[in-house]
């Protein structure tokens, strides 16, 4: 069965040039102000097709800029493609950034709830899983402090810790492995496997190729909006680490 | 037949889902606004105090404007007042806010707005009592109307404010100048709005131009609810109408602008 499928997927940012620009700027070259809004876009994704099997691991690559989380953001439903289909089955969870979601001044406690709210879960099937949550973190004795009192490993322990208890039958992960001190980082490894073996489909984005390699039954590989290969970790990784130490971006296909 | 199946045990959990995430994001807010300040809720009512203290000392004593109970007809319209400024004047930054979070899940977002204005609703309620001590001291006493009209005038002005508010968070995704505009337009609205005057004291070539201000009928209402306990049928179908203009105005930008937030923020 096909968890996320791309269908010749498109998706261009319109330079939004009055926000950065200003009134100023735009009215002194009007005819460009004019001309730029039609015309310029920046192509962050063209024409790029996939298929993730249901419980399949898949890693993205590439250089920054090169379309991953823009990809990450249509799986999860955030952006829509401009042209072609963007298919996803099932309940979509990524993994969000340090503390995104939080608010400072709650206890953790009331931080799972929010979070997990946010993240697409009631308030009864939050508090059923808020046990398992705070097991995970290691955080019980700090469970009732606001979060302002954390530290951002402890921050991050806590936003991965829910994550991961909800069920998701799509996880992404965007980069955040990294979190938390070595103890907590090889937990976290534990549990991908662990969400690996019960086929959970997980999408990666990460630089780390040693994560890839550890992780992920395959790999796309990304380069300016375009897919340019995709293999096995064991086929890509390789290639990729070298054009990106060469320093030049790849144009052929794999 | 399945899909079917799953559509109908779907729908109560999205409600259930839609219902907690407006409470606990409520929660939220109430929980945050006030946790390091020192006076805490106090504000609620201290803020709207104050402003009728400067207004009553600049037109009732300075200026002398003619209106009887002058600080009590301050307050009744003032404290409603508080609740409509405060929301437009954060709504700006709603969705700018929580840029991480909209970037990477798909939520419904425009509990954000709700929960801002229910949080706002929630410190109106709170200030209520304040006004009765405002009656008391100036001998009126609050009647059975206040039953129906409370919760009545309370939905009348959530939904209008939610309305405007969702606007605002919205386009301002888009134009952030509106962040400068709304300023201005709350503090304008609030000169053309019959809050430290009476509306018989307009001038009649501009009576009728009063009632294009959305907020004129909702501010008379609650006015003449708390100074005489009354409600009139003509004002709250009015001031119900605005609101629902509002509400669907708002939401459908929101509707139309929603996709392309990730986007812009």
């Amino acid at each position: 069965m096909i968890a996320i499928r791309f269908d010749n997927v498109s998706k261009s940012y319109p330079r939004y040039l009055h926000v950065t620009r200003g009134l100023k700027a735009s009215l002194l070259s009007l005819s460009q102000t004019v001309r730029a809004f039609k015309q310029e876009k920046f192509l962050a994704l063209h024409s790029v097709s996939f298929e993730v099997e249901m419980g399949e691991s898949v890693g993205l690559v590439g250089p920054n800029g090169s379309g991953k989380s823009t990809t990450l953001a249509l799986i999860a439903g955030v952006l829509q493609a401009e042209a072609g289909r963007v298919n996803v089955r099932g309940h979509v969870c990524p993994l969000l950034e340090l503390g995104a979601g939080f608010h400072y001044d709650l206890t953790g406690r009331e931080n799972i709830v929010l979070n997990g709210i946010l993240l697409g879960l009631t308030r009864r099937e939050v508090t059923a899983k808020l046990h398992d949550i705070v097991a995970f973190s290691e955080l019980e004795e700090f469970l009732d402090q606001p979060v302002r009192t954390y530290s951002s490993g402890m921050v991050a322990r806590l936003g991965f810790s829910i994550a991961i208890h909800l069920d998701p039958d799509i996880l992404l992960i965007d980069e955040i492995l990294a979190v938390g001190d070595l103890h907590f980082q090889a937990k976290c490894r534990e549990k991908m496997k662990w969400f690996k073996n019960r086929k959970t489909t997980i999408v990666l984005v990460s630089h780390s190729t040693s994560d890839i390699r550890e992780l992920c039954d395959r790999v796309l590989w990304l380069d300016h909006g375009k897919l340019v290969g995709e293999g096995t970790p064991n086929e890509i990784v390789p290639l990729y680490e070298k054009s990106q130490l060469v320093g030049n971006s790849v144009t052929a296909g794999v | 037949m399945d899909a079917l199946h799953e559509d109908r045990v779907a729908a109560p959990r999205r409600r259930e889902y839609l219902r907690d995430l407006i409470v606990v994001l409520t929660e939220k807010e109430i929980k945050g606004r006030y946790k390091n300040s020192w006076l805490g809720y106090a504000w609620s009512v201290l803020n709207p105090l104050a402003f009728a203290t400067v207004y009553y000392l600049a037109f009732g004593v300075f200026m002398r404007v003619q209106i009887k109970d002058y600080p009590l007809f301050l307050v009744a319209g003032l404290f409603p007042w508080q609740w409509v400024s405060h929301s437009m004047g954060t709504a700006p930054n709603i969705f700018l806010a929580n840029a991480s979070l909209l970037k990477k899940v798909q939520f419904a977002r425009h509990a954000l707005v709700a929960s801002a204005v229910l949080s706002d609703g929630f410190h109106f309620v709170l200030s209520i009592p304040v006004i009765l001590i405002f009656l008391a001291i100036y001998h009126v006493a609050p009647t059975w109307m206040w039953l129906i009209g409370l919760p009545l005038l309370i939905g009348i002005q959530f939904v209008m404010v939610y309305g405007m508010s969702l606007l605002i968070a919205s386009v301002n995704l888009f134009l952030r100048d509106l962040d400068r505009l709304t300023i201005l337009f709350i503090a304008f609205l609030f000169y053309l709005t019959p809050i430290a005057y009476t509306s018989s004291m307009i001038p009649e070539e501009y009576r009728l131009y009063m009632y294009l201000n959305p907020f004129t009928p909702l501010v008379l209402n609650w006015q003449q609810l708390f100074l005489t306990g009354t409600l009139s049928g003509g004002g709250m179908l009015a001031a119900g109408t605005m609101a629902i203009v509002s509400a669907i105005t708002g939401y459908l930008t929101y509707s139309k602008l929603a996709p392309k937030f990730a986007e812009v923020i």
